[in-house]
């Protein structure tokens, strides 16, 4: 997993000597620098975006760095990759969920221990249908019926949504988390 | 002729509309003498609107500062001078700054042109803050991040909208007028842009209706999200502040041309609109956060 310190890329590819994500201007400089970075990844590759270096982030560097960046990946001619978020603090959660609702977005955040977690704007099925992904690991739509009180083709059409908004990748016909799993 | 525009004893946003009054009464370009000598107090709005009003001003305008010696040191410490002495003729000695030291001042007066200024002001504002609204606004801890993005969206308005520079100020004080002397958090960011109304005008943002004004484009911009851009990811600066203040019980107003618009909690007595206030460019915003007490108080 290619790993992103977003606290670097604001200090020295960004230029600024600010600990704090602020403002538009800075938002699309750092996220620029961010999709020339992710722009090397290989299909299929997960990129860790490391927020651990970031003070606070302000609603105008959210919408710029976190929701333009979610919309550019799950564009049509966006490179095929993925990211997690790690390091998300309650510093950076407000202006994140609200950027996220206003748009109908949602991203992975990765814990240090391994565990993960969806944030944003997903519905209550297509968050337990993840979380089912996520503790088994690695899961066909079939394998998932157990935990899961779908009727096959919800299932499944909630899976490919999940697929489709990065929030889960393919392994070969089985779904599988974006991050480690323990 | 020269105009002498008496400022109040006590100044701040409302009793601020008074020396807008008199100015209405004389030509944009008239010479004016700003006697601010019998004033006693001002608030972060109060001192930053002055400095606004300066930058309106064709003419150099002469500032006569307050004669009680605790009211001028204190808009010395406050950074008031610093600017005023470029922007007015400030007649008389006025004290030389000294350390803030354990003032309520958050954050003296400010200039804010560019993106770089906002990072300045937030990276300053963090550490004094958090003391004043957990020690003695009593909130919550992730109350003192979102008053850092709050102050952050707020001065940004300025430099995406106003087309020239502003200030800000940031202060906590007794609240007297109201909430019986509870201490208050005041955020004032004042520009003499272009304001809210042309704002949206030069991004075609200006409503449908037949009704077009400066009270309509506040009203657009403030409470519906409308920006100038047709980016679908903006407007959600002033849509943050909102739900800052709304969460905190907190007020926020907004005057831009003619109109004021605000936000009113409980504690305050106040009129959400107010129409054909005397005109004055650009924006000016203030954001009061008081003091929690809990519900046995």
């Amino acid at each position: 997993m290619t790993r992103i310190d977003v606290g670097s890329v604001l200090r020295h590819s960004a230029n600024l000597p600010f600990s704090d994500l602020v403002t538009r201007p800075t938002g699309a400089a750092v996220r620029r620098c961010i999709q020339t970075e992710l722009a090397a990844l290989s299909e299929g590759d997960v990129a860790m975006l490391d927020f651990s270096r970031i003070g606070m982030m302000d609603y105008s560097c959210a919408d710029e760095v976190v929701a333009k960046l979610l919309i550019a990946l799950a564009g049509q001619d966006a490179h095929a990759g993925y990211i997690v978020f790690h390091g998300i603090t309650d510093a950076h959660l407000e202006a994140i969920e609200v950027v996220l609702d206003h748009h109908g977005l949602a991203l992975v955040v990765q814990f240090a221990d391994g565990g993960a977690r969806l944030v944003g704007s997903v519905t209550d099925d297509e968050r337990a249908i993840w979380e089912t992904v996520y503790t088994q690991g690695s899961a066909a739509s079939g394998d998932i019926s157990a935990a899961s009180s779908h009727e096959p083709a919800e299932r499944a059409r909630i899976l490919e949504s999940l697929l489709h908004r990065r929030l889960l990748r393919h392994d070969g016909v089985a779904y599988t988390p974006l991050g480690p799993v323990q | 002729m020269t105009a002498v525009i008496a400022v109040p004893s006590s100044l701040d946003d409302h009793t601020f509309e008074s020396v807008l009054d008199q100015l209405a009464s004389h030509p944009a370009d008239a010479k004016v003498i700003i006697d601010a000598r019998h004033s006693t107090f001002a608030t972060p709005y109060g001192l930053t609107a002055l400095l606004t009003l300066a930058q309106t001003r064709p003419e150099k305008a002469e500032f006569l500062p307050p004669e009680n010696p605790d009211t001028v040191s204190y808009w010395a410490r406050a950074g008031f001078f610093r600017y005023a002495e470029e922007l007015f003729d400030v007649r008389g000695h006025v004290p030389r700054p000294r350390s803030a030291g354990e003032s309520d001042v958050l954050l003296e007066v400010t200039p804010v042109t560019k993106s770089d200024d906002v990072h300045g002001v937030v990276e300053r504002i963090q550490e004094r803050a958090a003391s004043i609204l957990l020690n003695k606004l009593h909130l919550e801890s992730r109350a003192t991040m979102g008053f850092a993005m709050t102050l952050s969206e707020a001065c940004q308005n300025i430099v995406e909208h106003a087309g020239r520079g502003g200030w800000v100020m940031v202060q906590a004080y007794n609240y007297r007028r109201r909430l019986g002397g509870r201490y208050v958090v005041v955020i004032a960011v004042c520009d003499a842009g272009v304001g809210f109304r042309s704002s949206l005008e030069s991004g075609q943002r200006r409503s449908l209706s037949d009704r077009w004004d400066d009270a309509v484009a506040l009203e657009a911009a403030v409470v519906n999200g409308v920006s100038r851009y047709g980016d679908p990811g903006r407007g959600q600066g002033l849509k943050g502040i909102r739900g800052y203040v709304h969460r905190w019980e907190g007020k926020f107003s907004v005057r831009s041309g003619t109109a004021r618009i605000a936000l009113i909690p409980s504690w305050e007595d106040d009129v959400p609109r107010r129409e054909n206030l005397a005109y004055f460019p650009g924006a000016q915003l203030q954001i009061i956060i008081p003091e929690k007490v809990s519900a046995a108080a």
